[in-house]
């Protein structure tokens, strides 16, 4: 396994005393988008900047960009697919996830 | 109307609070319901919180060693105590208060999040003794109807007919075969200032209702329906939709109870068959036609009463 920041969890010696976590919410480091088989893809003709996919999106992805329009970020995503279906004007789709 | 919400004018789409106490990075399944209602109540509650968890899928998801997702205090205790240690921080931060070590008009919001086997069945007695002793906390029941952490096992939460890991129906079972423990009604039982229902198909309401919890001066409960995917049978997409059908065909009406007073916060007067969501799920694929017309009999009549409570209260 290679040695890294990204994918080797810490060694015993650096593990804080009681095993402390002393960082708060830093699971942003762990990336979950590896999970996704599906991906979201907007189309900004249909949207309508209403941001229900971004409230309702249980990984926090959604950000709004300068002109309004919510972005997806891939390194959390899953693919849940949450987005796509409360869109109440059909401006996302899931399409299959190419390696 | 409670004096301490005449400050609150609600939140709305255009309004939203922009903090995320809770990360990304967490590892709830796909299109989970339940961190996306813990998500949705945090972000009503601000940063100003220390949050409380019983054992459960939240607190296994948000903290696997080295990680953590909470950017807000937060303590992990047992199943049965979320109750009694948020008593306990809530005792300590106004016995600092009264000693002046810690700003006295600083609002600090007491909050326990608990899944509802930590409620219904396991931690009822801790959750009684704090809503009988009035501390000032709000207690939230993150309900996906089962114990999912540990592999679908049923709880007090599991509706008729459902299929689980220890309710298999088969020749002599028809899946759990008791009805669902209304929590909120013996929350309400308890005389405290506020109780409430629900759902994150309604986000706004939710957010509402979880910061009128935390106005309030005195216990309050919210019970938050969360769809499980992963225990339920469904696709992952399919979160939303089942919670808004939960609430239109009646299964899980959505009302505050204000000292006392019964409010329905969203009537359904055409409401749609049960079937409709019973047969989204696989925990329902097997049952008869004579069960469903149970089932549909039980919620009218549940309905029924919560709206004469309404009226008459």
């Amino acid at each position: 396994m290679p040695k890294g920041k990204d994918t080797a969890l810490i060694s015993w010696k650096e593990v804080p005393f009681g095993c402390y976590i002393l960082e708060p919410g830093n699971s942003v480091q762990f990336k979950t988008g590896d999970w996704r088989s599906f991906r979201p893809v907007l189309d900004k003709e249909k949207c309508v900047k209403c941001g229900q996919c971004y409230i309702m999106c249980p990984d926090m992805t959604y950000t709004q960009d300068e002109e309004g329009y919510y972005i997806v970020d891939l390194t959390y995503c899953k693919g849940c697919g949450i987005c796509a279906s409360v869109c109440p004007k059909g401006a996302i789709t899931m399409v299959v996830e190419e390696v | 109307m409670l004096k301490e919400w005449a400050k609150f004018k609600g939140f709305s789409a255009k309004n939203l609070p922009k903090e995320e106490p809770f990360a990304p990075g967490h590892r709830a399944c796909q299109g989970c319901g339940e961190v996306l209602a813990l998500r949705l109540a945090l972000k009503a509650l601000g940063m100003n919180v220390i949050a409380i968890s019983a054992t459960g899928c939240m607190e296994i998801i948000s903290s696997p060693f080295p990680y953590t997702s909470w950017r807000v205090p937060w303590l992990h205790v047992a199943f049965e105590n979320a109750a009694a240690v948020a008593s306990g921080v809530e005792a300590a931060l106004r016995a600092l208060k009264r000693k002046g070590r810690f700003p006295r008009n600083r609002r600090v919001d007491v909050v326990a999040f608990a899944g509802d086997g930590g409620t219904a069945d396991i931690g009822l007695q801790a959750l009684s003794g704090a809503l009988e002793r009035g501390h000032d906390l709000v207690y939230i029941c993150l309900d996906n109807e089962a114990y999912m952490n540990t592999g679908v096992q049923r709880s007090g939460c599991t509706p008729y007919g459902a299929m689980t890991t220890t309710s298999p129906p088969g020749k002599k079972s028809i899946g759990q075969m008791t009805w669902k423990k209304n929590v909120p009604a013996i929350a309400a039982a308890h005389g405290i200032p506020y109780v409430a229902t629900a759902t994150p198909a309604f986000f706004l309401d939710l957010m509402n209702k979880v910061k009128k919890a935390a106005l309030v001066e005195g216990p309050a409960y919210v019970h938050i329906y969360s769809p499980c995917p992963t225990g339920w049978g469904t696709k992952g997409e399919d979160s939303i939709t089942l919670a808004k059908l939960a609430v239109e065909t009646r299964i899980f009406p959505l009302y505050e109870v204000i000292e006392g007073k019964y409010y329905i916060t969203r009537k359904i007067t055409k409401p749609k068959p049960v079937e409709e969501y019973l047969k989204r799920q696989r925990r329902f694929r097997h049952l008869t036609e004579e069960e469903i017309r149970k089932i549909q009999a039980r919620v009218d009549a549940e309905y029924e009463r919560l709206l004469r409570l309404a009226e008459c209260l």
